[in-house]
């Protein structure tokens, strides 16, 4: 077999390995859709009726334009799991084992960005059939849906190796646990729960800026037909660039290691 | 000549101003057992990881398994097998499916993967416990599956690290007999010990290390060999016997209190018969007689000991 090969049968290795572990203890992915639920059941139940007065629409109006904010939120907070698992593997005896063996070296990290991007979409999903039961009323035609699906793979992949870079450069499984935390809050300082020209200057600029908002507007516009425009490219740009940087960052933390 | 699985030459670590290994040597045959010795912070461990690929050494050349540690790592790694001294299970995943993760790894077929697991598993006694999470088993059984885990791939020379730490006596004696087995079936094992008793027990070849320097090296016998402190114990009943013996024996120790004399002695029988000869002849009985020969501890204590003085000296 050629060196390419083995590469590819290791990571489908550590991918399995991966896939175990997630099917064995259901709970460390249960666990991580809880907060975004509660975040979603509370901004649409407890603020959503004034917000959605705000942004015309009321209630209703209002479940389905936090919804794309949520749905980040929810593969952010996922990615925190992968970073405390990342982290957690590596101070396991097994991580040293591997590296004493002949084996493609990226692979340990590909089986936890397979698992990583699988937990994400699982918790998505879960979160989309929650908003459904609670209004939320998307527009989408199968094209679209599939659009959806599309780019929000591709941010789990970015979020999935940032997360993993993350959880190799903390020192501890705590502190993985609190390196993607900014990430959570990004949908807030976004366009993910009103819009950005609600906000003071300095923090509308930050907002329109950062990446998750085109994500954001990509999103609410394949589900809701709003206007799209540049997002579409900008936010895949986003995630191709954070996905190839975190890779890079990532395989470059775990060689030193 | 015999081939060496491992041969190291000025072997360097530090980790910031602190060294760990400050040139060491090593020559290990193929084949045959040998043992690192030493006590807590010696650099046992960071030997092993350098060794073993995990960590790069700061000077020095190596050879292991007749490559180029340096310049072909993934060469040493595969013909390798590491037991470190931290469980290396994934405790998350059962003990066949440990077993079977190292196969797929080894890149064995499916076929060939399951066979050795469930061997593997027959051979450590881990066939009741194999479909159980590793993170419920015993430290023993954690233990004897982690070795289990290394054998996988066959390697040529394994690297156990404190093998037997923590383990009772009974797994202890076990691993023991795994390891000698693995030894009659020209498998190399480089081990390192806190024990004297196991390298006594195991190794062919023992180096003692004791702050990043190699301060004795040979078998068990010829370390014990190095230090005086061989002795026969004589107890008398009552003080005039003692000083009688005293006269006769004058490179004695006495201890007037226990009425004792310890007087060198290699502890060869014939030395013994011609003390109790003498003792004979000039009507002096003794009461009891123990023999004292030197064990590893004695080496161990004495050398690491003379070690620090002179360090303090310095
Ligand atoms: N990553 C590290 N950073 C700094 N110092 C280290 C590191 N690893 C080991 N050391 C130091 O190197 C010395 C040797 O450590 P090592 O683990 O090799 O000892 P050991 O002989 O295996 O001891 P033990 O019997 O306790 O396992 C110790 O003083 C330790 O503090
Ligand atoms: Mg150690």
């Amino acid at each position: 077999m050629t060196t390419l090969a083995f590469a590819t049968r290791d990571s489908s290795t550590m991918v399995r390995r991966q896939l175990k572990r997630l099917i064995r203890y259901p709970a460390m992915t249960v666990q991580l859709i809880i907060t975004p639920v509660i975040i979603l059941l509370l901004f649409v139940f407890v603020l959503g009726g004034a917000l959605g007065a705000g942004i015309g629409g009321g209630r209703a109006g209002y479940v389905n334009y936090i919804v794309p904010g949520i749905l980040l939120m929810t593969a952010a907070t996922a990615a925190t799991g992968t970073a405390v698992m990342v982290a957690t593997d590596m101070t396991e005896g097994i991580i040293a084992r591997f590296r004493t063996m002949r084996i493609s070296r990226a692979s340990v990290l590909t089986g936890h960005v397979a698992g990583s991007v699988i937990q994400q979409l699982l918790s998505m999903t879960a979160l989309i059939l929650i908003a459904l039961a609670i209004g939320f009323r998307p527009n989408a035609n199968p094209l679209e849906w599939l659009a959806t699906i599309g780019l929000l793979t591709l941010f789990a992949l970015a979020i999935s190796w940032l997360s993993v870079a993350l959880g190799l450069k903390s020192p501890t499984p705590e502190a993985a646990g609190n390196a993607p935390m900014p990430l959570l809050l990004l949908p807030f300082l976004g366009s993910g729960f009103v819009p950005t020209d609600s906000m003071p200057t300095v923090l509308r600029w930050f907002a329109e800026y950062q990446p998750f908002t085109p994500i954001m507007e990509t999103v609410r516009g394949l589900l809701l037909g709003t206007p799209i425009g540049h997002n579409g490219i900008i936010a895949i740009a986003w995630c191709a660039g954070i996905a190839a940087v975190s890779y890079l960052w990532a395989k470059s933390i775990f060689n030193k290691a | 000549m015999t081939n060496l699985a491992i041969a190291a030459n000025g072997l360097r670590k530090s980790y910031g101003d602190k060294v760990v290994l400050d040139g060491i040597d090593l020559a290990v045959p193929e084949g045959t057992i040998f043992a690192l010795l030493g006590p807590n912070g010696a650099g046992k461990t960071t030997t092993v990881q350098i060794l073993s690929t995990l960590i790069p050494a700061d000077g020095g050349s190596v050879r292991v398994a007749g490559h180029d540690l340096t310049g072909n790592p993934d060469d040493v790694r595969g013909a390798i097998g590491v037991t470190g001294q931290y469980s290396a299970v994934d405790k998350l995943l059962t003990g066949e499916e440990n077993l079977l993760l190292m196969a797929d790894l080894k890149h064995l077929s499916r076929a060939d993967g399951k066979r050795r697991a469930a061997e593997l598993l027959e051979r450590f006694d881990l066939v009741e416990a194999a479909r159980k999470p590793a993170s419920t088993y015993s430290g023993g059984m954690q233990r004897r599956l982690d070795l289990a885990m290394t054998l996988v791939g066959d390697p040529r020379l394994i690297f156990l690290d404190e093998p037997t730490t923590g383990l009772d006596p009974r797994s202890r004696r076990e691993m023991w007999r795994i390891v000698r087995e693995l030894v009659a079936g020209g498998v190399t094992i480089f081990l390192t010990t806190q024990y004297l008793e196991e390298a006594d027990q195991l190794a062919d070849r023992i180096v003692l290390l004791d702050h990043g320097r190699l301060i004795a090296e040979g078998t068990a016998e010829e370390l014990k060999r190095r230090i005086p402190g061989g002795h026969i114990e004589l107890t008398f009943t009552d003080p005039h016997l003692l000083d009688a013996a005293r006269g006769l024996l004058p490179a004695g120790v006495a201890d007037p209190e226990a009425l004792t004399l310890q007087v060198p002695s290699d502890g060869g029988v014939r030395s013994i018969r011609e003390l109790l000869a003498r003792l004979d002849q000039n009507d002096i009985d003794i009461d009891a007689m123990s023999v004292h020969t030197p064990d590893l501890d004695d080496v161990f204590l004495t050398l690491t000991g003379q070690q620090k003085e002179k360090e303090a000296t310095r």
